[in-house]
């Protein structure tokens, strides 16, 4: 690996439409439908790229929904893109619709979480994996940084079945400078500790990576998975973690009750319950910048610090 | 063995089949919906025998019609036309509901083979074919359509009108909506639910192509009218059929009972009979 500058700073929706436009260049056969969002979501560049694979139904979630299962249906590869607060508008299609004939739709939501800021609770998603990690036949997944949501778009389009892939809005550090680790279905061990486990997804991992270094200076090792995969939840990893480190905290930009803390106990609880605490969101957001927006929910490198700190106490 | 329908007796004799096999399904299953199949035997009968492009010996002809059975409670009718049109046999229609069974309650894509959506919850099936429709067009196939039949009770689901907005936007040729407007819905009589007219008016004014007040159950009427939807060019085409709930038994036309009702067994002989002698 040669040393260069680190990369920029990106949103992990800005790898959409690139990626897109890479998968189709390469021979995939995708179709792109979007809800009038394309430009925040970047899936307006597929369309520059391929407009008689870009579809529009204008601000009507339910409809691009079940469309983009009869495009499916049909033997397409389709992405659906609009923000994580209007995917959950579709509920009712994306179960029937797409969920039970188990079609290849991949719906790319951005905008999730209360980082979304400033257009306040009606537009921070904070529901959005419980309803999706709700469907059967649903893979789920939260990208760390651009790079792994690139990875994870490729993945959803080369995995069968129906995808949910939430994607942020601001501008976060580059966590894999390297290239992308992203295994479906695998959690990826970015640091080993041995006093406690930190799983994140999201914006988490970066915020969680600075906790533990935070934690080290206190004499305490943590080791943090990066869950981008919520489902199928990869209940190895945390067994390991759990046997392992014997405390494990969640940290998460989600309700913690339906979210991937509440994936993970219930993971544990029938094989390794260990202590177990959770840094998530209580309630619903209001405007602020998006960096304020988390730290209004402890969504903070001291928040997840303060998370192990407790559940270390209870060992 | 694919059937042979030629002639004016052929189809009528096939459309008293359907319905016999409707009733006693849904009897034999002591649940299903008999009203919505009935009304809807005869639009469907003659659009598969005349203008639907399948293949009951090649059910997954990727380059075949598409028909959409959006409003997914009126399985009956559907399970009946297919297992008399070759693509099962009719002694699986006594599985109709049962544990184990290939002909679920409501509509389940690809089972069995010949079943191209799933459905049940309603108003999305227009959706699903705009889609499918899209998608023929960006593969070329020109000579494909889609049919998408819905129950005039389905018109209150907001998602019919995205996508009715949708299509025409799309100028969606070769995209059919079937209206059977039977004129009940679940509880009650659709004027006394929800008033959805005037249907034609609403299509025509989102952009479509609309033939109405059409006899759903005359056969030459219906055939008629599915001939002047495939000529049509520029975009989707409406056909607002009225018919009867029920129709073909006297006791449950126009009966809202006979929504999601099984028949007794008195009801059952009585419906046999009635049926018997059409």
């Amino acid at each position: 690996m040669t040393t260069t500058e680190a990369r920029a700073p990106a949103a992990t929706r800005e790898a959409v439409g690139p990626t897109l436009i890479r998968l189709q260049q390469a021979g995939h056969d995708l179709v792109v439908v979007d809800a009038d969002l394309g430009k925040s979501t970047s899936a307006r560049k597929f369309r520059d790229e391929f407009p008689d694979r870009f579809f529009t139904f204008g601000v009507a979630e339910q409809n691009m929904i079940s469309a983009a299962a009869g495009f499916a249906a049909m033997g397409h590869t389709v992405f659906a893109t609009t923000f994580a607060v209007f995917a959950e508008h579709a509920f009712d299609q994306l179960r029937m619709s797409v969920a039970q004939p188990n079609l290849d739709v991949k719906l790319v939501a951005s905008h999730g979480g209360v980082s979304t800021g400033e257009d306040g609770a009606s537009a921070q998603s904070i529901e959005d994996i419980a309803v999706m990690a709700s469907l059967p036949n649903f893979a789920v997944c939260i990208p760390a940084d651009v790079v792994e949501s690139e990875a994870i778009i490729e993945a959803a389009a080369t995995t069968p079945g129906p995808f949910y892939v939430r994607t942020a809005r601001p501008k976060t550090p580059v966590i894999y400078e390297d290239g992308p680790r992203f295994q479906l279905g695998k959690a990826d061990m970015l640091r080993d500790g041995s006093d406690v486990t930190i799983v994140a997804c999201g914006l988490l991992v970066e915020r969680s990576l600075t906790a533990a270094d935070q934690l080290a200076t206190e004499g305490i090792e943590a080791r943090v998975l990066n869950m981008a995969t919520i489902r199928p939840l990869d209940t190895d990893a945390l067994e390991a973690a759990a046997r392992d480190t014997g405390a494990i905290v969640v940290a998460e930009e989600h309700l913690a009750h339906t979210g991937l803390g509440a994936m993970c106990a219930h993971a544990l609880a029938t094989s390794s319950p260990v202590p177990m605490e959770f840094v998530a969101v209580d309630r619903y957001g209001e405007s602020a910048t998006w960096s304020e927006a988390l730290e209004l929910m402890n969504l903070t490198p001291e928040g997840v610090a303060a998370g192990v700190r407790r559940v270390v106490a209870r060992k | 063995m694919t059937l042979a329908i030629e002639t004016p007796a052929d189809l009528a004799g096939l459309t008293g089949r359907v319905r016999r096999h409707v009733v006693q399904m849904v009897y034999g299953a002591k649940s299903g919906h008999i009203g919505g199949s009935l009304s809807a035997t005869d639009l469907m009968s003659v659009l598969y025998t005349r203008f639907l492009r399948h293949d009951p010996e090649n059910p997954s002809w990727h380059e075949r019609d598409r028909f959409v059975m959006s409003k997914g409670h009126c399985t009956p009718v559907q399970y009946a036309l297919l297992a008399e049109l070759g693509y099962f046999s009719t002694e699986e229609l006594d599985t109709f509901r049962r544990k184990g069974t290939r002909l679920q309650g409501h509509s389940v894509l690809g089972k069995p083979p010949g079943v191209d959506n799933t459905a049940g919850a309603l108003g999305m099936g227009l959706s699903f074919g705009l889609g499918l429709r899209l998608a023929q067009r960006l593969q070329g196939l020109e000579d494909s359509r889609v049919w998408v039949l819905m129950g005039d009770g389905e018109q209150d689901e907001g998602q019919v009108w995205e996508a009715a907005m949708a299509a025409a936007h799309h100028r969606a040729e070769g995209l059919f909506a079937v209206i059977d407007r039977n004129g009940i819905q679940n509880d009650d009589f659709t004027k006394t639910t929800m008033s959805s007219e005037p249907l034609d008016e609403k299509y025509r004014a989102f952009g479509w192509t609309v033939l109405s007040d059409l006899d759903g159950h005359d056969l030459k009427t219906i055939e008629q009218a599915y001939s002047w939807a495939i000529d049509q060019r520029g975009a989707p085409v409406c056909l607002i059929f009225d018919t009867v709930k029920g129709k073909g038994v006297s006791f449950m036309e126009h009966n809202p009972s006979f929504h999601g009702a099984p028949p007794s067994d008195e009801e059952f002989v009585q419906a046999m009979a009635e049926l018997a002698d059409a």
